[in-house]
């Protein structure tokens, strides 16, 4: 299907882009693998798109403790990224590799990702197990919020409507630390029927999963993923009941926690 | 718009709205690139987008501005067909043809990154492109058998 008649603008700077989001039902769009399959259905009906695509927002560096990810960095790009081939930031690649498909992650970016909240996306959950935040942009100024604060439910989150992602950052972990990511994805779709991140190895472990409910979540630290999982919100749909989805993300998230704590050996 | 396709400079009239895929087809009559779905799953409209693998249907037009395109009209020279063509001719790679200008694009921007790719590589990265003949297995033959011409050509 062709999307329903919009406009188009490409922003050449961050102040343009803000700009140009004034309009009320502007959309920003970079990679377009989320925005435009839902134009496409008409879903979304945007009168003006703003292209942020060709801003420099993208690249993965290290600096200052903390690992950047540029919003506007692809998949493919991020996959490519050196700084992120060490155990303790093994789960970002792990689960990078598994998003969408080849021709998707050679457009699809993370910060269109976050911003897009689906909540069976699988980066969210890493980047809760690893305690990211976001740098976000609008007219009246910057600030920082923690991944959880952002996603607040399902596609939505607590960008502004005149407000980017400029920055996300992932405190680099302690020596001794490994990550990992595992997932039961639908067959068809690719998504998570659920998934699960953890980081371990130094300090207490922490565990995120995605797919099971209105948004990816931290479980509470502490405690054993299965028991902290029978309090949690749980969903269920017609791919499977809240009660098999529950078990399921019960154990991904020890296999994740496993796989992490092995990690952690090779970081040693 | 401006862009390069397949080595020329074109120029295309389109609507904000319009799809890379539709300005190809209708816009500038390379109707290699095939609309199999609505959905933005069936990659058989892949196009090589400064030289990487992009489902042109997920695309405005007016986002490929200044881009190089390849579509499978310009994969091989004038009149002879690109390795990784004759080696899905040799290799049974299709049967009604449908996906395959996808396919073929896909593996291009794949064995571009690495031209003795496993098998397993060659499945993973073919995720986002189906065959409804369901000739899977030809098809992996096929990129793994030009993958090795390509090979042997760089040698040469």
């Amino acid at each position: 299907m062709i999307p329903a008649p919009v406009r188009y603008a490409r922003a050449h700077d961050l102040a343009q882009a803000l700009e140009l989001l004034a309009e009320p039902d502007a959309k920003a769009i970079a990679g377009g693998q989320s925005l435009i399959p839902v134009m496409k259905l008409r879903i979304a009906r945007p009168s003006l798109v703003v292209d942020i695509s060709r801003l420099e927002l993208r690249g993965v560096d290290v600096r200052d403790r903390a690992l950047h990810l540029g919003p506007l960095t692809t998949w493919d790009e991020l996959l490519g990224a050196a700084a992120i081939q060490r155990p303790a930031l093994a789960a970002i690649a792990e689960c990078a590799s598994g998003i969408g498909d080849f021709q998707v992650r050679n457009r699809g970016t993370i910060g269109g990702s976050l911003a897009h909240a689906d909540p069976a996306s699988d980066m969210p959950a890493v980047l809760l197990a690893l305690g990211a935040a976001l740098r976000l942009r609008s007219p009246e100024g910057e600030r920082t919020l923690p991944l959880a604060d952002f996603l607040v439910g399902p596609f939505t989150t607590a960008l502004g409507a005149q407000e980017l992602i400029t920055d996300i950052v992932v405190p680099l972990p302690a020596r001794g630390s490994g990550s990992a990511y595992v997932s039961v994805e639908h067959p068809a779709s690719g998504f998570a029927l659920a998934g699960a991140a953890a980081l371990a190895g130094a300090g207490e472990p922490t565990i995120a999963v995605t797919g099971v409910s209105g948004q990816p979540f931290l479980l509470p630290a502490g405690e054993d993923p299965g028991e902290a999982l029978k309090a949690a919100e749980v969903f269920g749909d017609r791919f499977a009941n809240a009660e098999y989805r529950r078990e399921l993300v019960a154990i991904l998230a020890r296999r994740a926690l496993e796989r992490a704590l092995e990690r952690a050996e090779e970081d040693r | 718009m401006e862009l390069v396709v397949n080595g020329e400079p074109r120029s295309v009239e389109v609507e904000p709205r319009t799809l890379l895929v539709h300005a190809l087809r209708e816009g500038l009559g390379l109707t290699g690139a095939h609309v199999g779905c609505d959905t933005s799953q069936c990659g058989a409209c892949t196009v090589l987008l400064d030289g990487r693998a992009v489902k042109s249907c997920t695309m405005l037009a007016l986002q490929a501005e200044g881009a190089e395109l390849t579509t499978i009209e310009g994969l091989g020279g004038a009149g002879e067909l690109h390795p990784i063509q004759q080696a899905f001719v040799e290799h049974h790679g299709l049967q009604c043809g449908f996906c395959t200008p996808g396919i073929i694009l896909t593996a291009a921007d794949l064995l571009s990154r690495d031209a003795d790719p496993s098998d397993q590589a060659i499945r993973h990265a073919l995720r986002g492109n189906l065959c409804r003949c369901t000739g899977y297995q030809s098809i992996v033959e096929s990129i793994r058998a030009a993958g090795a011409a390509l090979r042997e050509g760089a040698v040469r």
